[in-house]
């Protein structure tokens, strides 16, 4: 079995003096993609923000590529190569998009990621480049907060509520586009409210309820049940 | 004439007054600090500027080519080592520590320079004149009206056509996220800080040459850069320097109606400004 490249272990989250994880212990190996599913409140955002540093962590509890990272800096989180796309998009209101493109790449970074490249995956964005970003429809903010994570060239991306709020065509679109965007990177972790969509595209499935790991293994070993089970706690 | 006259020497006082305004400005929209220290620090390069003139024996432009990188190095260590200690959801904390910071400047001040009233000179650039269609112009308030545009002018650049621009900007609007693109926000609130006080330097050098200092004047230029952000709309720098120039303009009328009335000119336009337009004449236009 290789060695994972993010492993997660043991890790407890909290805001102020509420406990949001308990113990998760999580592993994904080279060229995984791991669906995060569960309940709302279940704490996969809580999870991801963990991981990418924006909320604080202890240190052995997030190892990735071997290194211990838990409770670093986001900024020094992305410099290691995990990039998230946050929950709600969150561009930068007052950049334009290709703005918006150039603050996720401004690290320097090296990869196969750039403006154009990123403008070739999701043409739409290059036709608007110098729009405001507020300017962009829903899925187009996704693309572009995509687009933007992408910008830094990580080896490892985390995506929050990837297809949330967004048209079936466009969230086909996204998933389209998933498989290009981890083949250049180490793996990734996706939430998804989308049951079905999560388990075709993953290799790995982890369910969280009420902030304990309830369920793990991959889709062709879990069945609807099970996940249901672990989903909603019955 | 006389009104004429009046007006463009308010027009060209209100350069200065744009100056005052644009380093507060700027620190309010990066990081919505109002740096209540400004006025003080104006005249902390003032003195550093007489300093730096008496050892190494520059003018008092030239001494701008020390006082402008110290000011801003000033600025990034204030910034790291004690402003983001404040800055938080609270706008009080950051409040009360600059204005806790404006005495220990004015206090430190009069310990090393006493209260006397010094001026810096600048020469024979003080007295040049020059006659445009019957109007005396000064070259220094001209020279000083023109270094405030073309201040503005490269703060616009640096804000909307350059990297480090793109990151004020995004900061402003979000830290966190921000922080998750790699821009560290300490690192660059520090940066703009030092941008201030660089812009801080060259209104302090230009506010001693036109005028006598000491170390209790830096409250009333803090007041007069307020209210030039103010008059001209938070957040957008031509609107700061038209509010400069506006409200030197009433100072000037005020004066030419009535000696006394210079100041009360200027508040009551802020004050109705204030009243009327509270995001100022020139608010930011979005996008
Ligand atoms: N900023 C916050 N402050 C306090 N509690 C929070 C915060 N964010 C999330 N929580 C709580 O943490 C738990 C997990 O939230 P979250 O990770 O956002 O869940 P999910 O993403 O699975 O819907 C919830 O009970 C939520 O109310
Ligand atoms: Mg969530």
């Amino acid at each position: 079995m290789p060695e994972p490249i993010l492993a997660v272990t043991e890790l407890d989250a909290f805001y102020g003096d509420f406990q949001a994880l308990f113990a998760v212990s999580v592993a994904v190996e080279p060229g995984e993609v791991l669906a995060m599913i569960g309940a709302n409140g279940a704490g996969k955002s809580t999870f991801l923000k963990a991981v990418a540093g924006v909320i604080p962590a202890k240190r052995e509890a997030i190892r990735f590529r071997g290194e211990s990272i838990g409770g670093l800096s986001a900024d020094r989180i992305l410099k290691r190569g995990i990039a998230l796309v946050p929950e709600g998009r969150r561009l930068f209101p007052s950049l334009s998009v290709e703005e918006n493109l150039m603050i996720g790449g401004q690290l320097g970074r090296k990869g196969r990621w750039s403006l154009e490249t990123v403008y070739a995956l999701f043409p739409v964005l290059g036709e608007r480049r110098n729009q405001a970003s507020t300017s962009l429809s829903g899925g187009q903010q996704q693309m572009c907060a995509i687009g933007r994570a992408l910008m830094a060239n990580p080896d490892f991306i985390l995506f929050d509520e990837i297809s949330l709020g967004l048209a079936p065509v466009i969230i086909k679109d996204i998933y389209a586009a998933l498989p290009g965007i981890v083949a250049g990177g180490a793996g990734a972790v996706i939430v998804e409210q989308d049951i079905t969509r999560a388990l075709s595209v993953a290799t790995r499935v982890v369910c969280l309820q009420e902030g304990r790991v309830s369920l793990q293994g991959r889709p062709a070993d879990l069945d609807r049940a099970a996940i249901s089970a672990a989903y909603f706690g019955t | 004439m006389q009104w004429i006259n009046a007006i463009v020497q308010g027009v060209l006082v209100g350069g200065l007054y744009a100056l005052f305004a644009a380093g507060l400005s700027l620190i309010f929209g990066v990081m919505r600090l109002v740096n209540i220290a400004h006025g003080d620090l104006i005249v902390l390069a003032a003195f550093l500027a007489l300093v730096v003139m008496q050892t190494l024996g520059l003018g008092a432009l030239e001494s701008l080519v020390v006082v402008i990188p110290l000011m801003a190095l000033l600025g990034y260590v204030l910034q790291r080592g004690l402003l983001n200690l404040t800055l938080g959801s609270d706008i009080l904390p950051p409040l009360l520590v600059t204005f806790g910071l404006s005495v220990i400047i004015q206090n430190g001040l009069l310990q090393v320079f006493t209260a006397d009233s010094r001026r810096l000179n600048a020469g024979a650039l003080e007295v040049a004149t020059f006659n445009l269609a019957g109007i005396d112009i000064g070259v220094l308030p001209l020279v000083m009206f023109l270094a405030a545009v073309a201040v503005i002018g490269v703060l616009q650049f640096i804000f909307y056509r350059t990297a480090l621009g793109r990151a004020f900007r995004a900061t402003s609007d979000d830290a966190d996220v921000a922080r998750m693109m790699g821009l560290d926000n300490r690192h660059i609130f520090g940066l703009a800080m030092a941008l201030s006080l660089a812009v801080v330097a060259i209104a302090g050098v230009f506010l001693a040459v036109r005028t006598n200092f000491d170390p209790a004047s830096g409250p009333a230029r803090l007041i007069f850069g307020f209210e030039a952000v103010i008059i001209g709309g938070l957040g957008n720098l031509w609107g700061t320097l038209a509010g400069g120039v506006i409200l030197g303009v009433t100072q000037a009328i005020g004066a030419q109606i009535n000696p006394g009335w210079q100041l009360l000119a200027g508040h009551l336009v802020f004050l109705l400004v204030l009243a009327f337009r509270p995001t100022g004449l020139f608010p930011r236009i979005a996008g």
